[in-house]
């Protein structure tokens, strides 16, 4: 089970959802993600992404305008 | 037991390809869905951009469409491949420089080869389109263009005007009954809202140009007076955002100014200040502004005078700016007399 960061920072909706999607594809179940992005519109579109993929939500965070997700991933 | 069929489908985020898919989850397929991002979508950006919109709550629709339908949505990055489409579209543009036949065909062609991937092995491919509904793509005629050039043929099904075509083969195999299929037509929204309203939609969206900017003819003519400075049809991801945003000036060919409009703009633009030569007002509130192209030292004294003009200095005698050059680690200051809008020509503006 491994934890990886991806940068999605300074990238418009929807390609940060796009870059979590490609790299949760090559992740297996059980390790986490996170991801750190400053669109706002993130806010909506990762966790409606996670959820309709069936991934789980453990923690998001704002800091200024960085947003961060923590994502388990299951398969 | 019958083998579970599975479809793939084109979800826009409007209101056509939700009622297609829901049509046929209803009888029993999986269906999951497929969208693409060229670049050029209305969806997100410019909302994402501009401070007004921020206040807005904000979401992507297609995201939104697959959890009101409760399948999964596959978002696939198209920006580089998509672009042969906009410089060579066989079938022309539309209106603008929509290239909407060529679009659809090069989609439906993704989603193919999506469906045909090992991993996924889907039968057949949905799509919301309507028969009548758009000039260009979705005519009696252009739709056997879009199902035989993307390679799909009989496994392309629209299920709101499917009455109105000859059979495919999830119909002819029985996987969908044909009778539960619908024969829209025209431009006549009703039919769709009247199956929204069974199906219990109340919330859809419907974009009324298009689902993307090329459709629209102020971009479009950005984008061409992009291509006309450059002397070829070339653009990188970079390029076309900044189309969507800020007053886009053209005071001579060799280089254009993009001044932003208000604060979220601002908060954008900045993140392109080590691409592009950046002027901001120093002395008074005022905006920010990228100068694109190859600008000599005098052109962007000039573009100084420009961004002047839209700060709150622009009636003073005095405004004091900075540029920064890409790579930079101090700005240059300089101080500017604003030019007088009488002498920006409206021609300048792209
Ligand atoms: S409006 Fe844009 S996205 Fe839609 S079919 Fe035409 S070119 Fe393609």
């Amino acid at each position: 089970m491994s934890e990886i960061e991806l940068d999605a920072r300074h990238l418009l909706c929807p390609l940060p959802v796009i870059r979590t999607q490609d790299k949760i594809a090559s992740l297996e179940s059980g390790d986490t993600i996170i991801v750190t992005c400053t669109d706002p519109g993130t806010l909506n579109d990762i966790p409606a992404w996670c959820r309709i993929h069936g991934h789980e939500m453990l923690e998001h965070r704002t800091e200024g305008r960085e947003l961060s997700f923590r994502i388990l991933v299951h398969k | 037991m019958n083998e579970q069929r599975k479809a793939v489908s084109l979800i826009s985020g409007g209101l056509d390809s939700m009622l297609a898919t829901k049509v046929i989850l209803d009888q029993g397929i999986h269906v999951e869905g497929i969208n693409f991002f060229t670049g050029f979508c209305v969806e997100g950006h410019t909302h994402a951009i501009r401070a007004k919109a921020r206040k807005k709550e904000k979401r992507n629709n297609a995201l939104w469409v697959a959890e009101q339908l409760g399948i999964k949505l596959h978002i696939v990055d198209v920006i580089d491949e998509y672009k042969d489409v906009v410089f060579n579209p066989k079938h022309g543009y539309g209106q603008n420089l929509n290239p909407c036949l060529d679009c659809k065909v090069f989609m439906v062609n993704k989603a193919v080869a999506w469906a045909e991937m090992v991993e996924n092995d889907f039968d057949f491919i949905i799509t919301g389109e309507v028969i009548g509904q758009r000039p260009m793509s979705q005519r009696k005629d252009t739709m056997p263009v879009i199902a035989r050039e993307s390679g799909a043929d009989d496994r392309l099904l629209r299920p709101l005007c499917a009455k109105n075509l000859p059979p495919t083969l999830p119909e002819l195999e029985g996987w969908v009954d044909r009778d539960q299929l619908f024969d829209f037509h025209g431009r006549n929204r009703k039919p769709q809202i009247a199956l929204a309203k069974s199906f219990g939609f109340e919330e859809y969206s419907q974009p009324a140009g298009g689902c993307c900017f090329l459709t629209d003819k102020a971009y479009s003519g950005k984008l061409a007076d992009l291509w006309q400075s450059r002397g070829e049809r070339s653009y990188e991801l970079d390029d076309i955002m900044l189309l969507k945003i800020g007053r886009h000036l053209r005071p001579k060919p060799h280089y254009k100014v993009i001044v932003s409009r208000e604060e979220g703009e601002n908060h954008y633009l900045q993140g392109y200040q080590k691409c592009y030569p950046t002027i901001r007002t120093i002395s008074h509130g005022g905006p920010i502004t990228l100068v694109d192209g190859n600008p000599t030292p005098e052109d962007l004294e000039f573009a100084a005078r420009i961004t002047a003009r839209y700060s709150q200095g622009r009636d003073s005698d005095e405004v004091t700016l900075t540029i920064t050059l890409p790579g930079d680690e101090e700005p240059e200051e300089v101080t500017v007399k604003p030019i007088p809008p009488s002498e920006i020509p409206a021609n300048w503006h792209v």
